[in-house]
């Protein structure tokens, strides 16, 4: 692994690490296991890129890729509370009918944004090279981002959410809006998501319909790693484990293609990742939030 | 303080498993009584509570509360003039908390939630005072997760935040039915205490009829979805178990054939 490898395996992981946020979000704080975020991430590397390509700001590009992420939480939550859909079963319609939308905005299956402006244009073309650069205005973008939802989490409204997924009849017999926590709490995480596919278009340079496959076991496999490596007492160290937890998962995943013994090749990346988190699963004493799915059985 | 008429409440409509839960309730508590509630199982008891903090809302029939009718109000509405404490003392709070965040949470009712921080030293404060009057060392134990606690020590905490903010009145289902003796006992005189000290209108559902008479200012049975039996003042005061039974038989219209009422 050379260091041009092993800086996109931390570029990587920090947009990523958004996504084991907002996976964070869904599946622990509201206890909603949630597939939408395999629509909303090329959700938001859809809409980033057209406005990109249509000439608008890519600041503004981006802010509108983290809404359009939003409402497609807003949707699942609604086929959910409104409906009784079961939580699965309806992120994984929401998901479905993404695919469908994302190819209505971009118009084609891939757009390529290599040669437009975009929030990285302003600080290029300085001493810094683009291995580095791209790293560290990812590490203050998703910094940024999850000291604001750590500190959210730790807000009156933000612990009125955490009470939802946990014990949702204690929470309203203390005045708490469930349905109300629920549209929120969805909204933010795909909205992070959203976020996150818009950086990914912008630092690869394109926008494609298939990027969003298995980026919820992603999610999951960085969530996991997390909380498995570091401690997650409170709020923010449990939001942080998130993003190092993805950015180590990248590393280990970056290392094992790259070791030619085992014989592996960048296509057998889903494999691995599915592997992994099936380890996880099966491994006794783990503690992950898929683990409640399987006992449950929905 | 609380008006209940005519309320009644069918699950499984015209399906064979139609169940009347309730009939007909008609109740009018008064400021600052504590009535107890006793029935046996199926009577409505839990469902009538339900009924009033929102949990279900019932079929027909009118629930006023502080002379607001709330026969609409969806649970968390009806949080800020009611407060109660479940029968499963892990139902009432939440184990994933800390003890803190629980009482935080308890602390928000009824007030907006912001983005203001949901622990500040103020409220640990407060938090601490209230918790020492219980002499069960949770003062120092803010940080611990729920879950670390005892059934009774959940239940006497979920005390402590239903009556954290003022409320109109405390709704308490059978929540001492789930622990040790020694635990009910100290639970139902915290109960008391706070009643006492609060002057809230409270209802206790309880499967103990020795509780019953002992507690609360007012006794009334449920039976078959009604209001069957409503004892207090000096009626009240001359009765002894033996009585109540004997009434509660009455009204079954059969002997009952087991002293599982009297026990506890």
């Amino acid at each position: 692994m050379n260091l041009i490898a092993f800086m996109g395996a931390i570029e990587l992981g920090l947009v990523y690490g958004l996504i084991a946020l907002a996976v964070f979000l869904s599946f622990r704080i509201l206890d909603f296991p949630d597939l939408t975020i395999d629509g909303s991430f090329p959700l938001g590397a859809a809409v980033c890129a057209t406005m990109i390509v249509a000439g608008y700001n890519p600041f503004l590009a981006t802010g509108l890729a983290f809404f359009a992420g939003g409402i497609a939480g807003l949707v699942t939550a609604f086929l959910n509370l409104r409906f009784k859909i079961l939580n699965l079963l309806a992120s994984i319609l929401t998901m479905i009918a993404l695919y469908s939308i994302n190819l209505r905005i971009m118009g084609r299956p891939n757009i390529a944004i290599i040669t437009e402006q975009t929030i990285l244009t302003p600080f290029e073309g300085h001493a810094i090279p683009g291995y580095y650069l791209k790293p560290i205005i990812a590490a203050v973008i998703v910094f940024i981002v999850a000291l604001i939802v750590a500190r959210f989490l730790n807000s009156d409204y933000g612990l009125a959410m955490r009470s939802t997924g946990a014990n949702q009849k204690m929470a309203r017999a203390q005045g708490i809006d469930t349905n109300k926590t629920t549209y929120i709490g969805m909204a933010l995480s795909n909205a992070l998501v959203g976020l996150a596919g818009a950086l990914f278009a912008q630092m690869n340079g394109f926008a494609d319909i298939t990027i969003g496959t298995g980026t919820i076991v992603i999610g999951l496999a960085a969530l996991i790693a997390g909380e498995a490596i570091f401690s997650t007492r409170g709020m923010l160290m449990a939001v942080l484990a998130c993003i190092f937890g993805s950015i180590v998962y990248r590393i280990a995943i970056g290392l094992a293609l790259n070791a030619d013994s085992i014989g592996l090749e960048p296509s057998d990346l889903n494999l691995v990742t599915a592997l992994l988190v099936t380890i996880a699963l099966v491994l006794p004493g783990a503690k992950n939030p898929l683990k409640k799915l399987m006992k449950r059985g929905n | 303080m609380i008006e209940v008429k005519d309320l009644r409440i069918t699950f499984g409509k015209d399906t064979p498993n139609e169940n009347k839960a309730l009939q007909g309730v008609n109740l009018t508590v008064a400021e600052g009584e504590f009535v107890t509630v006793i029935g046996s199982n199926g009577a409505g008891k839990s469902t009538f509570m339900n009924c009033l903090t929102g949990e279900l809302i019932a079929d027909s029939g009118k629930i006023l509360i502080d002379g607001k009718d709330v026969s609409r109000w969806k649970a968390a509405r009806r949080s800020s003039l009611v407060s109660r404490v479940f029968q499963d003392p892990l139902a009432g709070t939440c184990e994933n908390l800390t003890i803190e965040e629980n009482l935080s949470l308890a602390y928000s009712r009824g007030k907006t939630r912001g983005f203001g921080l949901a622990i500040n030293n103020n409220k640990r404060d407060a938090f601490r005072e209230r918790l020492s009057r219980l002499h069960l060392g949770l003062e120092d134990r803010l940080e611990d997760k729920m879950g670390l606690l005892s059934g009774g020590q959940r239940q006497a905490v979920s005390l402590i935040m239903a009556t954290l903010q003022p409320t109109k009145c405390l709704l308490l289902d059978e929540h001492t039915a789930a622990l040790d003796p020694r635990m009910q006992a100290f639970v139902l005189k915290l109960t008391n205490d706070i009643v006492q000290e609060t002057g809230v209108t409270t209802l206790m559902i309880t499967h103990s009829m020795s509780q019953a008479l002992q507690y609360g200012t007012r006794t009334v049975m449920l039976h078959e979805g009604q209001v069957v039996l409503d004892v207090s003042g000096e009626e009240r005061s001359a009765m002894n178990i033996h009585d109540l039974v004997d009434m509660f038989a009455k009204v079954r219209g059969e002997q009952l054939d087991s002293d599982s009422l009297l026990l506890g």
